[in-house]
């Protein structure tokens, strides 16, 4: 059982579990200053016989306090996260030397397309396989979204990522795996009566086995 | 301002315009926001894509839709020469005025014309969708085989051939909401004018439904030339 | 206007009590309907958190459903979506929308400004009833051949648009109907709330002496207005889709997806803060109230609701931080949710600042409204983490939104609603709900609340993604299965100490004591009627108001503790009414 997010598996991870976690002291802060604030009132100003409520309407200087204050903090946010959303997201950011694949969501599938041995995706040498998706550690990979019927979501935790698959769009994911192993795409976006087994896996190969695995179904062979 | 069309009374300055005027706007600000949902669903759908939609000549005919414009226009006019008639007290049809030839009209007479012109519209509306259907023009594109659809195919760029069904389910959905709008419209003044004008409830004192309604009709015009440039014009 | 007054003809049973205009009647009418549906939405609930406790094991009492939703027993992958939805669909148009607002906003705004009655009576009638058939045409949707609809409550097309994809055909386009219907219901509603708090409040009750719940439910009102007209638009064009053929969503026709999207969240945000508002202006009453003081930062509070409700139509694309759209509108819409924040956090402190030093009665009501403060305020805050879209990546559209989603509506508005209900029930029934069930169900509902939602947080961040059947089915889900038992088990204690709620309400109806005229030592004016309030309130007179609603402890009150709007002090000037002849 894990108390905090996934184990982190791409570049992504870090900028994004750190926000997380600058985000978590502000609030944690806020709340424990709320539910303080509550608790110790009830106790404290609770009513006894004799005693009279502080009459007052309130204070300019606690208002302009605690509206600045929270104002600034979110400001100060909107920039660091900005400054991480651009990297994650904006077409611009994607790495030029990024590996190129295709992933077609589908009721409910993921259909994988592969450059083939012309590194080149959308030629006639592309191969397709179903649910797998396996890419090289240490480098980066970008995904061309497409949706075959209604929208999904592409999700791989391990790696932060996620994006949704619109029919007649073509939405460009990218990211860079830092761990080998094997991890598993899900649909976060509800597609229909199968949304909860559109299961895909991930594996992420050292360079040398990413390229004899491709070599491999080029040749016609099987995973 | 008479008495019953002031605020209700005791009360704090409110908004200056009795209940049933304010509520009138306030109900034409949500209807804004209806039409706003169609019409910037149909500017998103038709200026947001790659391939042109058909030019308006080619399949509308702008010109009988013209007329119909002209229609509704007058009808707001003469809606106005209702509302000014029962705020002098006019409460009659025609009345003789010496020194001039044309008789004077009053409420009941403006509030007819309006009827008439409003029930127009919309005849004129139908047919004109009996024809575009008959055509072949319908809210899912170009039915196949029909004539247009042949039209379509010989020149598909200047019937819009690809995008078709974006142009049918945004035309007929706007402009039929918008026709419903008016249809309710006609209803309702004739309901008035059965229940109130004709039975001269409606007095230089008291005229507010004839504002009330007014106020909706003039909306429904306001929408109507907007929808009339962007889709019969542009 | 014409006055409402006692000077009608004798009404039968049918026009007091059924076809009412009676906007205190009508407000009831609502509460007894909404409080079905919300039966209807936590029923629903149990069956969702059933199948994610236990996925696939057969469900106590699923042999009563039928073959298309459950075998032997086990909740069928199509109902459970099903489920979600309508989940999510009853308790939002259904449950708390009237709760808040039809309840509400009928019951408090005449009694709360000195009307007679609402500004259009007859039009508030009909809202009622198409809000009940409204309700009625959504609830067919379980009935009819293919079942329910199953796209979500957010009903995204395609998947909504095309019933060969969805699997539902006819509840799918009801759901449609009946959305334009409420729809009606609502905008109906809203102009007759706006109508009459702009034009008829009492001498003396002027914008700033109105309280925060009249000024709340106001704004809701305007929002209401302006938002579900949008949807009814999208709503026909979805029906339009999938009826007649159009192509409003259909990609293939060079319609675009995330139209849908686009309009159903422009209204879905501001019907967001209709959902919360409300709630937050009667338990700023309440907890004055409690506090037996003034509310702190009075005008604060109004300028936030304003700012609440003004920002609340430029942050509606933070729904859609995944969607594809274009990355820059990402980052703008971050910038006004990060912004919208703030007038919410402005609420809190002012309510902790009227709490502090004052003399805290902890009825009830009180103890409810605190409790909307705390867990509102953990709601707000876990917002923040999905503005910040970087960190919006992991946990979109996964169990974390979830739990924030149930912190700011029951953790918040329900909450406001236990309060609502228990404060006002004497003004509507003229009894007192019973002390002590209140206090036990307020402990055992906070308590088993915290114990569901809480947890959510943390297999959301997890991983597990919404609206799933059967999260094992995911190896990386498995381990996080211990605590979706634990979440399904404390909803059912949680579910089943509501019981305590129930049995209140209705027991209290003939049983409960009766209502002295002011029970809680409030200011508000309706408590200088009797319990329950008359027809036409104070019909024929009008009443004049003197002062602000929250003056508890104040200096001129003597050993009293608070001061009514309507009490006249020797010092007190008469207002001049505005259409007295001669006057404006």
């Amino acid at each position: 059982m894990r108390w905090w997010l996934p184990d982190a598996g791409s570049t992504f991870a870090g900028p994004i579990d750190t926000l997380f976690l600058v985000i978590l002291i502000i609030t944690g802060i806020a709340l424990v200053i709320v539910e303080v604030g509550v608790v110790t009132f009830v106790i404290r100003y609770r009513a006894r016989p004799g005693r009279k409520a502080f009459y007052t309407h309130g204070s300019t200087r606690a208002e302009v306090i605690w509206t600045a204050i929270p104002a600034v903090t979110m400001v100060a946010l909107g920039l660091v996260s900005n400054h991480y959303w651009v990297l994650m997201k904006d077409k611009n950011s994607v790495p030029p030397n990024a590996i190129q694949m295709g992933v077609h969501a589908k009721q409910f599938e993921w259909e994988v397309s592969y450059a083939g041995p012309d590194g080149t995706l959308g030629t006639p040498d592309d191969f397709t396989v179903r649910n797998q998706l396996h890419i090289p550690v240490d480098q980066p990979v970008a995904v061309q979204l497409t949706a075959e019927d209604v929208i999904h979501s592409f999700f791989v935790p391990e790696f932060r990522v996620k994006q949704d698959a619109v029919p007649g769009m073509n939405i460009t994911a990218w990211f860079q795996a830092t761990k080998t192993g094997e991890y598993e795409i899900g649909c976060a976006e509800l597609c229909g009566m199968g949304h909860y087994r559109m299961r895909g896996r991930v594996f992420v190969h050292t360079p040398e086995e990413f390229n004899t695995w491709l070599a491999q179904q080029a040749a016609g062979g099987s995973e | 301002m008479t008495d019953a069309m002031r605020p209700p009374f005791p009360a704090e300055p409110g908004a200056g315009v009795y209940s049933n005027k304010l509520g009138m706007w306030v109900f034409l600000a949500s209807d804004v926001m209806f039409f706003t949902a169609l019409i910037g669903s149909y500017i998103v759908l038709r200026f947001g894509m790659s391939s042109a939609w058909a030019a308006p000549g080619t399949v509308l005919n702008v010109p009988l839709t013209g007329i119909n414009t002209f229609l509704l226009i007058c009808s707001s006019v003469s809606m106005v020469k209702a509302y000014a008639a029962i705020a002098d007290g006019k409460k009659y049809f025609l009345r003789k005025v010496p020194g001039k030839t044309l008789q004077d009209g009053g409420l009941k007479f403006w509030l007819l014309i309006t009827i008439i012109c409003g029930a127009a519209f919309v005849g004129v509306q139908i047919y004109e969708y009996i024809k575009l259907v008959g055509h072949g023009f319908t809210p899912t594109g170009y039915r196949e085989g029909s004539e247009l659809a042949e039209l379509a195919l010989a020149d598909p760029v200047k019937y819009g051939a690809g995008v078709a069904g974006m142009y049918g389910s945004t035309f007929f959905t706007m402009t039929g909401f918008h026709g419903f709008h008016v249809t309710c419209g006609v209803v309702s003044m004739l309901y008035l004018y059965f229940t109130k004008v004709l039975p001269e409830k409606y007095s230089a004192q008291d005229y507010r439904g004839i504002e009330v309604i007014g106020l909706y009709w003039h909306f429904v015009d306001l929408v109507w030339i907007i929808l009339f440039t962007i889709v019969y014009l542009v | 206007m014409k006055t409402h007054d006692a000077h009608h003809a004798p009404m039968s049973f049918w026009q007091k009590y059924i076809f009412s205009t009676d906007h205190k009647i009508i407000g009831i009418q609502f509460l007894f309907v909404s409080l079905f549906f919300l039966l209807v939405g936590g029923l629903l609930a149990m069956q969702i958190r059933w199948q994610l406790g236990f996925p696939g094991k057969p469900m106590p009492g699923g042999g009563i459903l039928p073959e298309s939703m459950v075998v032997d027993g086990v909740i069928l992958p199509e109902y459970y979506i099903q489920l979600v939805t309508m989940h999510g669909t009853f308790m939002v148009f259904f449950a708390i929308m009237p709760l808040l607002v039809g309840v509400y906003a009928n019951f408090l705004i005449p009694l709360k400004l000195g009307a007679h009655d609402m500004a259009f009576p007859r039009i508030n009638m009909w809202s009622f009833w198409l809000a009940l058939l409204a309700g009625l045409i959504m609830l067919a949707g379980f009935f009819v051949p293919d079942g329910a609809p199953r796209a979500g409550w957010t009903m995204y097309a395609p998947l909504s648009a095309r019933p060969d994809l969805s699997g539902a055909t006819l509840s799918q386009q009801l759901w449609c109907v009946s959305i334009v219907v409420l729809g009606l219901s609502s905008v109906l509603g809203s102009l007759n709330y706006i109508t009459t708090v702009i034009n008829h409040r009492a001498p003396g009750m002027t914008w700033f002496r109105m309280p925060l719940s009249v000024w709340a439910l106001f704004i809701t009102a305007i929002l209401g207005v302006l938002a579900l007209p949008v949807l009814q638009g999208a709503a026909i064009m979805l029906l339009f889709d999938q009826t007649i053929g159009t192509h409003f969503f259909d990609f293939g026709a060079g319609g675009q997806p995330l139209l849908w999207q686009h309009l159903f969240w422009f209204f879905g945000h501001p019907e967001v803060y209709i959902l919360i508002l409300p709630a937050m202006g009667m338990v700023s009453d309440i907890i004055a109230n409690g506090s037996r003081k003034p509310i702190f930062g009075y005008h604060s509070m109004v300028f936030a609701i304003i700012g609440i409700a003004f920002l609340g139509w430029i942050v509606w694309g933070h729904h859609m931080f995944m969607s594809g759209m274009n990355p820059t509108l990402g980052s703008t819409f971050m910038v006004s949710t990060l912004l919208i924040a703030v007038p919410s956090a402005i609420k809190v402190f002012n309510w902790l600042g009227t709490m502090w030093r004052g003399n805290l009665h902890l009825h009830v009501p009180m103890l409810n409204a605190i409790g909307f403060v705390s867990m509102f305020t953990i709601g707000g805050l876990s917002g923040i983490f999905m503005a910040a879209t970087p960190v919006d990546i992991p946990i979109h559209d996964t169990q974390f939104i979830v739990a924030h989603i149930h912190y700011v509506l029951f953790g918040g508005s329900l909450f406001a609603l236990f309060a609502a209900i228990t404060f006002w029930y004497p003004k509507m029934f003229g009894r007192v709900m019973d002390e002590r069930l209140g206090k036990i169900h307020f402990w055992l509902t906070f308590i088993t609340y915290n114990m569901t939602f809480f947890p959510m947080h943390i297999i959301g961040m997890g991983g597990q993604m919404r609206r799933i059947y059967d999260p094992t089915v995911y190896t990386f889900l498995q381990p996080q299965q211990p605590v979706n038992v634990f979440i399904t088990i404390s909803a059912f204690a949680l579910f089943a100490v509501q019981f305590f709620f129930m049995f209140n309400f209705l027991w209290s109806l003939k049983r409960g004591q009766k209502a002295p005229q002011n029970p809680w030592n409030d200011n508000g004016l309706e408590w200088s009627l009797p319990n329950p309030a008359p027809h036409g309130n104070w019909a024929p007179a009008t009443p004049i108001v003197y002062r602000g609603p929250y003056e508890f402890s104040a200096p001129e009150a003597g050993d009293a503790d608070y001061l009514p709007q309507t009490k006249k002090l020797p010092s007190d000037p008469d207002p001049v009414p505005a259409t007295l002849p001669g006057g404006h």
